[in-house]
Parts: structure tokens; C-alpha cells; sequence
């Protein structure tokens, strides 16, 4: 019986999503009374992933094949249900990022296990194996009893903050076969030097309010002064003025950062079902009745191309 | 060429949520029920595209009781030669994978496609788990699909940008935003799709591992602060000193 985390990585960096999913498996064998280990699977540096151990890991498995370099779903699962078979582990952690959500499912049917996707608490022990996820797009949770021997948990990404410990883990090579990719990767694009969306803990976000692209500027410097990734709105997002990748709502991307600021966004159910787990809401919107007010915790009624430069001023005199 | 999609009975997304039966069941009162968007909009949309492009034939499967056939009969009013309604109520993506995995073995098809997730229980699992179960390969979170002969295309959303796929058919693959553009059911779709055939079966044998305990909403939130627009530095000292979070 151990805890087998799943921890992705992008050029030999483990991702932030990873790192806390690696703190919740560890936690979780903390509970159970056993231990955890992580797999890091493609080319990464040994003593970066001995770090790892900050997240209370004992142990990290590491495959340095480097046809693992790109994620494969299928091989990616037989490679990980391989080692949760030499580690005889009974609980699988991934995060809820976009490689969990291919690979956890797969890794789930293979091993007959029960999954629970976008975990927001650590199981419960005293009913079975309880966890609570986000259900109706943030609107409710839902407390779910995984009844499998072996069971999968997906954890959703800025829930559980880090806590590094400064302890370092064992770095062992894991040797196994490893099924030929059926999926190529022709081509990647990633913007650099910016925090990913999915991953941000600070979001400044901009709507149809800001009235055309020409104007982001406004947004894009009130990020720079807090160091935070930008985002927009659907019609934003639609009309063109934005990339989709920075689309948050219902029929984007969900996020979860410490504060979303909204600038001239009104607030509709479907983008709010984007932005509900933010743990602090600002709204900037000139129209006392939008409906974003109502889900804020601080709110300023005004025209965001008066107040918002303000703020950045302020922000920047507050470092 | 065959192709599958995968429909799921959800709330519409402006739905109130509730729940009765001490907090274990969702209050269905006075909800309306729609074809889960991301299915619609993108899965089912880009295979009739396909369709029309190719000659295709495209399936639609829901697994749910009775009460799913008005869902399935809309999915069909846009288009779609035929549905299957595997007649189980669940709420385990195992389950309902297993479900899936055992028609799609039966009938064969080239391209098995599904929304990214169901706006109810933001699952995710059903393609990737019908993919494994088929020994399939699965490409997630698809925002693009193209097709040439017997290769697909795909590009995929990936942390902060897009990575674009090729793979050989057979292949799963989740659906999202940018696929295809919504459609609206016109009156001659609508009339055909009273007599499309719509074949209900009984489930095959198949484990639940998860059950689902209870449910709550969140708490309240305390109400908005408002801050006066001439004093904006005065949120900033409020989200530095009070929320803590810059």
C-alpha cells in the first residue's frame, strides 16, 4: 500500500499544479499511514527532481526515455500503471491541469479505480474515502466515496497552497517498456515569461467594457505592476481583440487565483462559472447594476479608464 | 466512416441550483434540461461537419433513464443518422465509460468524440476512460479537427498555448471551444428527428467505484466593499493589508 503521484513537467520544470498535487498525495499517505512517492516521466534533472522532497515525497521515479519528452496519453498510462504496480500503490494523485484531465481517466479504467476529478479537500476517512470536488461549474461540491480498492484523485490546481518543507527526496531511475506514442506532436506554441493562466494566482482581467483591443494596454500594465497574467471575457475573446487561450468562463478556461480583477465585465452566470473559485474578487464596472457586484468582494463603481491607471500607480507605490 | 458522440443530459447554465432529499439528490424543479453544451456545440457540431465534408455516418449515446430521449431527440434534430440510449441511471464515469466502450465495440467507429467535460459534474473522464477501455489513442481538450484520409489534425489546448496533433484514425477525442460554431435545430431537422431510429438497450455488467455522498453550495459571500472611484488607491491598501493577497 503507498501513495503514486503524478507529476508533469515542461523542459525539466515541474508544474506548480504538479507540485500541489505532490503535497496532497503526500498528505493522504500521511492519513493513511503510508508513503508517497512521485513519477516524473520524460528528460528532467535528477537533482532538481530531488527537490521534489520539499513537497513531502520520499521518493521520486524518474524515466528519462526520451520518447516521453511529449505527452501520449496511452503510453504515458501504461509507463505510470507500471510503477503503481512495482510500488504497489492503491491510491494514484494527478493534478487537474491539462495532462491530468487526459492521462488521470485513462490510468483510472486501466486500473479499474475509481476517480474523482477536481479535488478541493483531502479525503475523508471516517465514511470510506470521501472527497469534495467542484460540481455545476463552481456553483456547488459534491462529496464523493470512492468504494474501489484502488482509487484515482485528479486535485484541481490553486487550492492547496505550497508549503516547502526543505527536504529532498530520492531520485531512482524507473526502468519499463514503453509503448511506441500513437499521438505525434507536430508542432507546440507556449507563450514564454508569462505565468500560465491555469496557474496564475493573480489575474487581471479585461471585458467588452474596455470598448476595443486598442485599449488592453490599461489591463496589461496593471498586470505588469502586480505580476499578474491577463485574461478576458467570451465576447472579448470572440470579437477577436484577445487570444482564446485567455478566455475564462463556462465555455473557457475555469481558474482558481488569490485575486481576479474584473475591468469592464459585467458578470454573466456563464463567465462566473469561470471565475467563482477565485478567493478574492474586484470589479470595476461603470454600471452600479451589473450583476458581477453582487459576486465581488470589493468593487468599484467608476469608469475603468480613469480608476484603473490609478490603481496601477498605486500598486507600483505600494513595491 | 462511422463516428460516435457522445451526449450528456445537463442543466441549462443558467439553471438555479439546489438540492432535496437532505442534500443528496439535485432539485430537478422547475430546471430546464439541454444537450451538454460542450457536446453540442463542438462534439456534435465539427461530426456533422464531417459529415457533410465526408459522407460520414454519425451515432449519438447517451447513457440515462426515459427522461434523456427529449435531449437525444434535439441532438438529432440538428443532425445525426441514429441514437443509442443505454437505458442506466448513473452518476460513475467507469460506469458510464463501460457503457459507452461496450457499443463502441459492437458497432466500430473510426472517431469517437465527447465534450471536454458535462457542465453538472465537470467530470472529464468519460473520453479518456472509453479510450483505454477500447485501447484507443486520446487526444483532450481538442480546439480544432481536421481530417485527411484516414489522419486527424488536432490541435489541443496545453498549459498557456496550443500544441497541434496528428494521430491515426481510430481515436477519442474531447471537444471544447473553437471546433465548430453552435447550430440551431431547424423545423425540417426537428420533423426528422421524430423518426430517426432510436435504439434503447439494456446495460451491460459493469462496476460503480464512486458514489456520490452529498452535496452543499458554498457559503454566502459577505457582500461587495465598495471603494469610491475618486480614491482607487484605497483598494490596493485594502487587497494589501485586509485580503492579504498582493
Amino acid at each position: 500500500m503507498s501513495v503514486l503521484i503524478f507529476a508533469d513537467q515542461v523542459e525539466g520544470v515541474v508544474k506548480k499544479s504538479a507540485l500541489e498535487a505532490i503535497q496532497y498525495g503526500s498528505k493522504v499517505a500521511q492519513l493513511l499511514h503510508t508513503t508517497a512517492s512521485a513519477i516524473v516521466l520524460g528528460a528532467a534533472d535528477d537533482a532538481a527532481l530531488a527537490t521534489l522532497g520539499n513537497y513531502g515525497v520520499t521518493k521520486v521515479l524518474h524515466v528519462a526515455a526520451p520518447s516521453l519528452n511529449e505527452v501520449d496519453a496511452a503510453a504515458y498510462t501504461h509507463v505510470i500503471a507500471e510503477a503503481a504496480a512495482q510500488e504497489s500503490a492503491d491510491v494514484l494523485v494527478f493534478p487537474f491541469n491539462f495532462d491530468g484531465r487526459a492521462i488521470a481517466p485513462r490510468v483510472a479504467a486501466r486500473l479499474k479505480a475509481g476517480l474523482v476529478t477536481g479535488a478541493i479537500s483531502l479525503p475523508d476517512l471516517a465514511g470510506g474515502f470521501v472527497v469534495k470536488k467542484n460540481v455545476f461549474s463552481g456553483k456547488a461540491f459534491a462529496s464523493v466515496n470512492i468504494t474501489s480498492a484502488t482509487k484515482v484523485v485528479a486535485v484541481m490546481p490553486n487550492t492547496f497552497a505550497l508549503e516547502p518543507s526543505g527536504l529532498t527526496a530520492e531520485v531512482v531511475n524507473f526502468n519499463t517498456s514503453i509503448p511506441p506514442a500513437k499521438v505525434k506532436v507536430l508542432q507546440r506554441e507556449v507563450i514564454s515569461g508569462e505565468v500560465p493562466l491555469s496557474e496564475a494566482t493573480l489575474v487581471v482581467s479585461g471585458g467588452r467594457g474596455l470598448k476595443g483591443p486598442e485599449n488592453w494596454g490599461l489591463v496589461e500594465d496593471l498586470a505588469k505592476a502586480l505580476g499578474a497574467t491577463t485574461a478576458c471575457s467570451r465576447p472579448v475573446a470572440d470579437a477577436g481583440w484577445r487570444p482564446h487561450h485567455e478566455h475564462v468562463g463556462q465555455t473557457g478556461l475555469a481558474i482558481r487565483p488569490n485575486l481576479y480583477i474584473a475591468i469592464g465585465i459585467s458578470g454573466a452566470i456563464q463567465h462566473l462559472a469561470g471565475v467563482n473559485g477565485s478567493k478574492v474578487i474586484v470589479v470595476i464596472n461603470k454600471d452600479p447594476e451589473a450583476p458581477f457586484f453582487k459576486a465581488a468582494d470589493y468593487g468599484i463603481v467608476g469608469d475603468a479608464f480613469e480608476v484603473v491607471p490609478k490603481i496601477t500607480e498605486a500598486v507600483k507605490a505600494l513595491q | 466512416m462511422k463516428i460516435l458522440v457522445c451526449i450528456s443530459k445537463t442543466p441549462d447554465t443558467t439553471a438555479k441550483i439546489a438540492f432535496t432529499d437532505n442534500n443528496t439528490k439535485f432539485s430537478e424543479a422547475g430546471v430546464q434540461f439541454i444537450v451538454n453544451p460542450y457536446d453540442e456545440w463542438y462534439a456534435l457540431v465539427r461530426a456533422l461537419e464531417l459529415k457533410e465534408a465526408t459522407g460520414a455516418t454519425v451515432h449519438l449515446v447517451t447513457v440515462g433513464g426515459a427522461d434523456t430521449e427529449p435531449i437525444i431527440r434535439k441532438a438529432l434534430a440538428l443532425g445525426g443518422d441514429e441514437a443509442f440510449r443505454i437505458n442506466a441511471n448513473s452518476q460513475d464515469s467507469y460506469y458510464i465509460a463501460a457503457q459507452i466502450a461496450a457499443l463502441a465495440a459492437q458497432q466500430g467507429y473510426d472517431l469517437i468524440f465527447t465534450g471536454k467535460e458535462t457542465i453538472d459534474f465537470n467530470g472529464s473522464g468519460i473520453g479518456g476512460m472509453v479510450a483505454e477501455l477500447l485501447q484507443l489513442p486520446f487526444v483532450s481538450i481538442a480546439a480544432k479537427f481536421e481530417l485527411n484520409g484516414n489522419t486527424a489534425t488536432i490541435r489541443r489546448e496545453i498549459e498557456g498555448g496550443e500544441e497541434v496533433n496528428q494521430v491515426t484514425l481510430p481515436v477519442v477525442v474531447s471537444c471544447q471551444k473553437g471546433m465548430a460554431e453552435a447550430r440551431i435545430p431547424n423545423m425540417r431537422g426537428i420533423m426528422a428527428a421524430r423518426t430517426k431510429p432510436l435504439t434503447v438497450s439494456e446495460p451491460v455488467a459493469a462496476d460503480t467505484l464512486t458514489s456520490i455522498v452529498s452535496f452543499e453550495l458554498p457559503p454566502a459571500k459577505a457582500g461587495v466593499k465598495l471603494i469610491p472611484a475618486d480614491n482607487p488607491a484605497e483598494l490596493v491598501r485594502l487587497l494589501h493589508e485586509e485580503a492579504k493577497v498582493i
